[in-house]
């Protein structure tokens, strides 16, 4: 079942005040997610990524097409208590501490007073911000505030959670915690639509994506759909090569570079390697680690990016 | 409604934890204070002097709190994008500006009450009575204050704090001119001016209709019709000026 749907959906923006121009920010953007599945809505800085979470979630109007949620318009009530939204770089209320902050939200929802105090302790020990949780949110840090940013989302333990940048102004650790959590929220059955150009976290979180470049989709599908998963080349380090076996690497269509005292080269084929595995032996050389490589996201984004047609 | 309610109360916690509001409000009661020294070095005019500066100081430092709060409400949550999470959850548009307004008006509530004890306490340490005359005029104080909080959030739906804060405070003053705009066509007779000012006399609140501080200061009784009649014409001019603001908001976008 389709939870989130968008048809033709298209934003203009207009700018300039005396020479009133537009921008298009989204072209005709259809999209398609299914409950229960973590999709990732990915792309270069002005894509239209923020845009369209911006539209799902009525803060912007589009300009033709349309968008829904469980199959209703995205601004009906009973669609906003079953949703959770973390706005990109979020800014919270920062005369309020984390925890008011929490309390207020979970008001809005008509949660009640104990199961609000409960929720919000909850979430605040979840996203580890128990300890800072009565100070004031504009003493907070980016990484802190993102986190109370989290814990606002899921206040209403929504079904349907969209994250804008989750990772962003987070330390490695927030990261990994951040990137648990999304999977405990698959386990729990909560559909999540996020955005990030942190390919990375995409390709270890979810189970679709779209590509996006300036407003328009350039491809949708499974990760194993849209990525190539067969062996792409193979990465070896050497360790002790002379300069004569970099040569005849290099001449055998290996690509190298040096890196301290080793030497990486990366071969088209396991078969273009293995012919040369009798001159690494005469050369003394000592093999440290060989890779066969796959396909990855970014690989495959920037490819897809690189035929787009310039502007 | 419970959703306003509580966008109401998170907007008067929001004001009271604002350092600006008590820097406003210390200076009112420095003001209404110091009417007492004035007070004494007047001759036989003590009594009408405290009152006058005590009244003057209320509207006056009500109008820069409702102004000066007022403008930031809406276009500082956009500034900031405080909106773009509170709007994700069940809370309409209208239902967060209706709060907003609530909000601010129940922060005028607490700060004309504080001022108003300031004034009659000034008034008890001259032996003066307690007058409730003085109620009445604080009262259309606050209602006043009421149609100018809605004029500001209006203007804080569709432009920036300091354009708002202009406009607001243009309103302000015209809005004791008003019924002088109504009588502008008996010296211009022909033209465009005439019509505009008969517009303007109809789309301006006339802030006359609250301003009953000379005769309450001089003891005379204000009726209670008049005092119904304004309180009837600030709920109408507020309920109106809401629905503009809540039509222009709804149709923007919150980019």
């Amino acid at each position: 079942m389709s939870v989130i749907e968008t048809v033709g959906l298209t934003k203009d923006y207009d700018y300039g005040h005396i020479k009133r121009s537009q921008r298009r920010a989204l072209d005709h953007l259809d999209l398609s997610v299914e409950d229960g599945e973590i999709f990732g809505l990915i792309g270069p800085n002005g894509a239209g990524k923020t845009t369209t979470l911006k539209l799902l979630m009525g803060l912007v109007f589009p300009s033709e097409g349309r968008a829904s949620i469980l199959e209703r318009a995205v601004d009906d009530p009973a669609v906003k208590r079953q949703i959770g939204y973390l706005p990109e770089h979020p800014y919270f209320y920062d005369y309020l501490t984390g925890r008011e902050l929490l309390l207020y939200f979970g008001q809005l929802f008509g949660l009640q007073k104990t199961e609000r105090r409960n929720r919000a302790y909850e979430l605040l020990e979840k996203v580890g911000m128990l300890e800072a949780a009565d100070e004031p949110l504009r003493k907070y840090s980016k990484g802190m505030t993102q986190r109370i940013g989290i814990a606002q989302a899921l206040i209403n333990r929504p079904r349907i959670v969209f994250l804008d940048e989750p990772m962003s102004g987070l330390d490695p650790v927030g990261r990994r915690e951040m990137t648990e959590l999304v999977r405990e929220l698959r386990a729990s059955g909560v559909t999540v639509l996020f955005c990030s150009h942190i390919l990375s976290d995409v390709e270890a979180l979810c189970d679709r994506v779209a590509i996006l470049n300036k407003g328009r989709l350039i491809e949708s599908g499974s990760l194993s759909d849209i990525l190539d998963v067969s062996v792409q080349n193979v990465e070896v380090v050497l360790a002790g090569a002379s300069d004569a076996l970099e040569k005849k690497i290099t001449e055998n269509d290996g690509k190298v570079h040096r890196s301290g005292a080793r030497l990486h080269a990366s071969f088209v084929t396991a078969a273009a390697f293995d012919s040369l595995l009798g001159a690494v032996s005469e050369d003394g050389a000592s093999i440290v680690s060989v890779t066969p490589v796959k396909q990855r996201l970014e690989d495959h984004f920037v490819q897809e990016l690189l035929k787009e047609p310039s502007p | 409604m419970k959703s306003v309610g509580y966008v109401a109360l998170n907007t008067f916690r929001e004001t009271v934890r604002d350092k600006v509001l008590y820097n406003l409000l210390l200076f009112a009661l420095l003001m209404i204070s110091s009417s007492y020294v004035l007070g004494k070095i007047s001759v036989y005019q003590e009594i009408k002097i405290i009152k006058d500066l005590g009244l003057a100081s209320i509207s006056i430092f009500g109008m820069v709190i409702a102004i000066f709060i007022g403008i930031g409400l809406v276009s500082k949550e956009i500034d900031k994008r405080t909106l773009y999470s509170l709007l994700s959850k069940p809370v309409s548009r209208a239902q967060f500006l209706a709060g907003k307004y609530c909000g601010l008006c129940l922060t005028l509530l607490v700060n004309v009450l504080i001022m108003t004890i300031g004034l009659y306490g000034v008034l008890f340490a001259m032996r003066e009575p307690f007058e409730p005359a003085l109620m009445t005029a604080i009262f259309l104080i606050y209602m006043k204050l009421c149609v100018l909080v809605a004029v500001a959030i209006l203007f804080s739906t569709f432009t920036t704090s300091i354009l708002a804060g202009l406009f607001t405070g243009f309103v302000y003053v015209a809005g004791y001119f008003s019924s002088d705009l109504k009588n502008f066509d008996t010296i211009v007779e022909s033209g465009v001016l005439p019509a505009l000012t008969t517009v303007l006399y109809y789309v301006l609140p006339n802030f006359r209709n609250f301003d009953v501080k000379a005769p309450v200061v001089a003891g005379h009784a204000v009726p209670m019709s008049q005092v119904g009649w304004a309180t009837l014409y600030a709920l109408l001019y507020v309920s109106l000026v809401l629905v503009v603001s809540i039509w222009v908001f709804q149709k923007r976008n919150l980019k």
